[in-house]
């Protein structure tokens, strides 16, 4: 049974039944920044902590690539390339993040709508373990 | 700021089968040296810039090895804009009599791509994995909200786009040179929602050299002198929306754009009421129309009825992008600020052809933006 890996480590919190994105806030002005980093953009400070990220926001705005991104850097396959949807959700911390969305038809996306985080499959590695990466849904 | 134009040069943007960056970047610092009297022997500074030319300064092997300083330069789209601003600056350092700024690029068709290292532009590798690394996702998102805010319709970016390729179709220079119908630009395929293939400009090739001297001096080399009146470039601040940002602040700030626009007509002692001509950054049809607010050529939502009233066309209160822009010339990023400047000083000196603006403009306007969220502005009159 493959096991299942975070594409990035630090990023959300995994294996979790109901992950979170991991974010900073600066120990200096509270500003909140996704991913964590160690120093503020906001104020220059060097002194953050790392802080978990609500999991429901709202769409702040939206597109859908509708074409196979160049590659590298992305890793999926142009063949079997499917239009997907890209967004910022607002989240209650005051900060905006940018997210793959679970949907890619226009007419399902709306300014303003409430989405929550969700960490599907996004590839296999070579050593067969499944690579999940967080995405931005509809709330139900 | 007292520097002067007294030469411009462009290899024109496009595709050049079997012609190399550089070559193009050589055709067009002569053409403006001839333009200026002058010949490489001249020139005490250079800048150089590319994307995808290493180091535009191995082309002083066919320029001539006269051991002056050249300066290589790279800041994503607003290279020629910096260009032109470092050159300008040498000069007012008293480094030499006569500085020239030369970009030059040569892409691959298709969507540039931000390659294989992202830790290189400060993101993690996922980012790109995932497919977020794509500067068209950006100018999407950043006009669909834009037209949420200020009730813009898609109508605004069908004839900007129109306005582009017609005023494409009157300049010889251009790389689109056929004018496409708004039924044609309505209809082309979705890109990035609400962003179709038609509003979108494509990376091309091409060069553009311009040579500068103290304002005082240039009447030694030429009767036409373009005069920089300010030329400013800001990087973003903390909060302004920009091209691949993992996370933005919810409290947002102005974008680069708009702090060079307002710092550069403050230090002409120009308002943006007051210039002729401009060109802006249209990477897309929705960046033209944000870039007209945030440049300071109108409100936020006026653009609808500026743009369908005919007011950024050749003809009317302030004319945008007469060249083409973008769209029609494609961009080479090392190049395409400087096409700018050399497309606005044209127009100053009545050169300008079937696209002259009327009425004698003697003030324009260029404004270059781009990744990480960089802009160069610059004022200049007759
Ligand atoms: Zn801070």
């Amino acid at each position: 049974m493959s096991t299942q890996i975070p594409i990035q480590e630090g990023l959300f919190t995994w294996p979790a039944p109901s992950p979170q994105l991991i974010g900073s806030r600066c120990l200096n002005c509270g500003e909140v920044t996704f991913p964590a980093q160690p120093s503020c953009p906001a104020c220059t400070s060097d002194r953050t902590e790392e802080v978990l990220l609500s999991r429901r926001g709202t769409l702040w705005t939206w597109t859908i690539q509708h074409f196979p991104p160049p590659s590298p850097p992305w890793l999926g396959d142009p063949k079997a390339f499917e239009p997907f949807g890209v967004g910022y959700v607002e989240l209650p911390e005051g900060v905006r993040v940018e997210a793959p969305l679970t949907e890619n038809d226009a007419d399902s996306l709306e300014i303003g709508m409430e989405m929550e985080l969700v960490v599907r499959r996004f590839d296999e590695d070579a050593d067969g373990n499944e690579r999940m990466t967080f995405y931005f849904k509809p709330a139900a | 700021m007292d520097i002067a134009i007294i030469g411009i040069g462009l290899h024109p943007f496009g595709r050049h089968e079997g012609v190399s960056a550089m070559e193009m970047g050589v055709i067009a610092a002569r053409r403006a040296l001839d333009d200026a009297g002058l010949s490489w022997q001249d020139v005490d500074i250079a800048c150089g810039g590319s994307l995808q030319v290493l180091q535009p300064d191995t082309m002083g092997k066919f320029m001539g090895l006269t051991g002056i300083p050249f300066t290589n330069l790279y800041n994503g789209c607003a290279t020629g804009g910096n260009l032109l601003l470092s050159a300008a600056n040498a000069i007012l350092a008293g480094s030499g009599d006569v500085a020239i700024a030369i970009g030059m690029d040569k892409h691959p068709r298709g969507a540039f791509s931000v390659g294989d290292d992202l830790a290189g532009i400060g993101l993690g590798q996922w980012y790109g994995e995932v497919g977020l690394a794509v500067n068209p996702q950006f100018f999407g998102m950043k006009t669909q909200r834009y037209m949420h805010d200020h009730g813009i319709s898609e109508d605004t970016l069908h004839r900007i786009a129109v306005k582009a390729f017609e005023n494409g179709s009157r300049n010889p220079q251009a790389w689109r040179r056929r004018a496409l119908s708004y039924e044609e630009i309505a209809t082309s395929e979705m890109v990035c929602d609400p962003l179709r293939k038609y509003h979108f400009c494509s990376p091309s090739e091409g060069a553009a050299a311009m040579v500068v001297c103290r304002a005082d001096r240039a009447a030694r080399y030429t009767t036409k002198p373009i005069h920089i009146r300010a030329d400013v470039f800001k990087t973003r601040l903390y909060g302004s929306f920009e091209v691949m940002h993992a996370s933005i602040p919810a409290d947002s700030r102005p974008s680069p754009s708009v702090q060079a626009s307002r710092s550069a007509f403050e230090a002409a002692g120009i308002g943006p009421e007051e210039i002729d001509v401009a060109q802006v950054q249209d990477t897309e049809a929705g960046h033209e129309m944000m870039h007209m607010a945030e440049c300071g050529f109108c409100k936020d939502g006026e653009q609808e009825a500026l743009v369908r009233d005919g007011a950024t066309g050749i003809g009317g209160r302030i004319p945008i992008n007469t060249d083409g822009g973008l769209l029609a010339n494609g961009e080479p990023i090392g190049a395409s600020g400087l096409r700018q400047v050399y497309e606005v000083c044209l127009q100053l000196r009545g050169e300008a052809g079937q696209r002259q603006v009327p009425g004698d403009p003697s003030t324009g306007f260029t404004h270059v933006y781009g990744f990480p969220g960089v802009s160069c502005a610059t004022v200049l009159s007759r």
